[in-house]
């Protein structure tokens, strides 16, 4: 069951396109990634999930009905460009916004009790804001991201910024909140930094959707068929199923990236090289989705 | 609603838990109390009595100058004026009064020479004393006697009244015009002050990055809403703090060291000619002050204070949220305080000139064509129609002046809210007239 559906989706500003007839879907208890170069309209795509804009053209649904206002307290959103009231203590902030997206003042309270002894953060709630570190503050902020939670938690490069301990801690918390039936959208252009974290991505460039689907499929739909062998010998291969991509050679010592010809496996690839040399590695070569996401811009161009 | 309530706390609370509302709100009593009792308190020490040397070469003055109790006059026998200077020189007096050789139809020569700058209270009590002893002089002349002369004089004081269908009222251009014009200072001060805590308020929103995830929580137009009517909230809890403490403080500074408020400097100076002139005058100036002083009290008795009190926080609130929404937006249109200016401008124009015109043209003629259409335009009509109240308005008027200035807070509120919404998200550009006026018209 998807958790929300784009359904055509288009939105023009005063001098260009941001999004161009987009439409896919999200599936619930996932994490997914949406992924793009900066610019190509994840930002747009975001807020008008969220409901800050609206689209031009286009349907939205979240858990199968419209999208509409009362929507917005069961979903989480952490926007790019975020921050805190400077001047406020961390406890009345949590309060304040907690309150903001419905929950009753003692549901609050109780939701921040919880938290506070997850986050480990007890000493900080009658300190301001300002008087946190960065790392503090960004603690606080996911926090109040999903403290009432939601269904749909929204996170606008959740990771630029974070030092790598409070990264993890944050990783830690989005698994664990899909454990807990929660779906997360990751909004990225580092697709590097998500690659291992979704199970579903949607790619766009230029306002349009590029690619979307389940990680593992799209990764079987662009693999190569590439092995990277490194070993001792001399290698030279003869035989008409293999072909050597790039080979180096360097103290007795080679690295070579050998791709499978029509129906060869690697099995017979490795049967192959094992008669003539000694083999040390043999992995296979498995696009980045970053890789795929240059094939397929460079296609979406030549085409 | 439950949100804007929740904003409007927000708003509030932290405002008025802020260090420097406490210390402005305590402080101002204070200062206020300070004023009563420094001037005062300057009075008493300034007392110190000041001593003229009299050279009188006329002869006619000798003996004529007494001595008051703070100005002592001291005559010299004879000498040359050079003589006299080089006396002076050597004590600490205050001045040194030369008369010379004179013609009693046209007195000149007159010189008073000091070491520092005399005071002109000083200066006029000598040519009072100088003035009335020629007078006298003449009148023994031409066979006037001085008792007959203060006989025939008369003394007019005119009550002015205003005549109106409810009936006859005494009334007081002084107090009437003081009442509309501390109501408009308040309104106008109030207008700027908050004004710009509103629009620092949504500046600081944005540079702290909050603001998305706020609207993702709530509409652009609750979070302005929710900060225009918090921060009214704050002003007028000042406000009335202001006027609970003010009239505490006053009261027991009054009580503690019984002084009566300060006087201005042109009461001062009618009083330096007031001492000189005698005690006859004085007897009528104490008459014609206990007249000023019941005419000024039934004339602030006969105010209609439920009607000024209620327009005034009508059009307190108006002109707030008038210009109020105003400034929110700019704030929402600029990335700091310093691209502000030029969008201010055209804000605190009409505001600036209803000021000054109200205490020039509108108090002249509170019922002229520029008052009226002063106190009709709802830009300037909070300040201008403060004002024009006391002196009396035609209901009228006062009504549509009042239906307008809702008319003119809607629509300011609309173009607002439309510009706070586009301009909230936007960072990191420079913005002018004609991309404000796009804003108005985008679909979001």
């Amino acid at each position: 069951m998807s958790i929300l559906k784009i359904d055509g989706v288009t939105k023009r500003y005063a001098n260009h396109t941001a999004l161009d007839n987009v439409s896919f879907d999200i599936p619930a208890g996932c994490i997914f990634g949406l992924l793009g170069p900066n610019g190509a309209g994840k930002t747009s795509l975001i807020r008008i999930i969220t409901q800050i804009t609206g689209a031009d053209s286009g349907e939205i649904y979240f858990k199968g009905e419209k999208l509409r206002p009362s929507h917005i307290k069961d979903m989480g959103y952490l926007p790019e460009e975020r921050g805190l009231y400077k001047k406020m203590k961390v406890g009345e902030q949590l309060l304040y916004l907690a309150q903001l997206k419905g929950l009753s003042k003692d549901e609050a309270t109780a939701r921040i009790k919880e938290w506070v002894v997850r986050f480990e953060i007890k000493d900080w709630m009658n300190k301001h804001i300002e008087d946190l570190s960065k790392g503090m503050q960004q603690k606080v902020q996911f926090m109040a991201t999903v403290m009432h939670e939601p269904s749909l938690i929204i996170l606008d490069e959740p990771f630029s910024g974070f030092d790598p301990i409070n990264a993890n801690l944050i990783k830690d918390e989005i698994l664990r909140l899909r454990d807990n039936g929660a779906t997360i959208i990751f909004s990225t252009h580092r697709m590097e930094s998500v690659e291992e974290l979704c199970d579903n991505i949607a790619l766009i460039n230029r306002s349009r959707k590029v690619l979307d689907g389940p990680v593992r499929e799209i990764k079987d739909t662009y693999k190569t068929d590439t092995y990277q062998v490194i070993g001792n010998g001399q290698l030279l291969i003869t035989s008409p199923d293999f072909e050597v991509l790039e080979q180096h050679e360097n103290h007795g010592v080679f690295r070579a990236s050998i791709r499978l010809l029509d129906g060869a496996s690697p099995n017979d690839l490795l049967r192959y090289l094992i008669q003539r040399v000694e083999v040390h590695s043999f992995v296979e070569l498995v696009p980045s989705i970053n890789d795929i996401f240059i094939r397929k811009v460079k296609e979406t161009y030549h085409a | 609603m439950h949100k804007i309530w929740l904003i409007i706390q927000r708003e509030y609370l932290t405002r008025v838990r802020k260090k420097s509302f406490i210390i402005m709100t305590f402080l101002t009593p204070l200062l206020l109390a300070a004023f009563m009792v420094i001037p005062a308190w300057l009075a008493t020490i300034s007392d110190s009595e000041d001593v003229v040397m009299v050279l009188d070469e006329s002869g006619l003055f000798a003996d004529k100058l007494e001595s008051k109790e703070d100005l002592k006059i001291i005559p010299i026998a004879a000498g040359s004026l050079e003589q006299a200077k080089t006396a002076y020189q050597e004590t600490d007096y205050t001045a040194l009064l030369h008369i010379p050789k004179l013609d009693l139809d046209n007195p000149e020569g007159i010189r008073l020479y000091s070491k520092k700058n005399t005071s002109l209270q000083v200066k006029f009590r000598l040519e009072n004393m100088l003035e009335k002893e020629i007078e006298s002089q003449r009148f023994m002349a031409s066979g006037i006697d001085r008792e007959m002369l203060n006989k025939m004089k008369a003394n007019v004081t005119m009550t002015t009244v205003n005549l109106s269908e409810s009936g006859e009222r005494d009334s007081n251009v002084w107090v009437t015009s003081g009442a509309g014009i501390i109501g408009a200072v308040i309104i106008y001060f109030f207008i700027f002050l908050y004004g710009v805590q509103i629009m620092r308020g949504v500046i600081e929103e944005k540079t702290n990055r909050i603001v998305e995830v706020m609207i993702s929580s709530v509409k652009p137009f609750q979070l302005m809403m929710g900060k225009i009517v918090g921060i009214a909230g704050v002003g007028l809890t000042q406000f009335l703090l202001w006027v609970v403490l003010s009239t505490i403080v006053v009261g027991s500074v009054q009580a503690a060291f019984d002084i009566k408020p300060a006087p201005t400097p042109i009461e001062q100076m009618q009083a330096g000619r007031d001492l000189a002139t005698g005690e006859e005058s004085a007897q009528t100036q104490e008459e014609s002050q206990a007249n000023m002083l019941s005419e000024v009290s039934s004339a602030i008795s006969n105010l209609n204070f439920p009607l000024l009190l209620g327009c005034f926080l009508f059009y307190f609130l108006g002109g707030y949220l008038l210009y109020g929404s105003l400034f929110g937006a700019i704030g929402a249109a600029v990335d700091n305080e310093t691209d502000t200016q030029q969008f201010m401008f055209p804000i605190t124009i009409p505001l600036i000139i209803s000021f000054i015109m109200s205490y020039t043209v509108v108090i002249q003629n509170p019922d002229g064509p520029v008052a009226f259409w002063m106190s009709i335009i709802p830009f300037t009509s909070p300040i201008v129609m403060m004002v024009r109240i006391p002196f009396g308005v035609p209901a009228s008027e006062l009504l549509l002046s009042m239906g307008l200035l809702i008319v003119g807070f809607i629509f300011t509120t609309w173009i607002a809210s439309r510009i706070y919404r586009v301009g909230i998200l936007m960072y990191g550009k420079k913005i002018n007239y004609k991309e404000l006026s796009k804003w108005l018209f985008y679909r979001v």
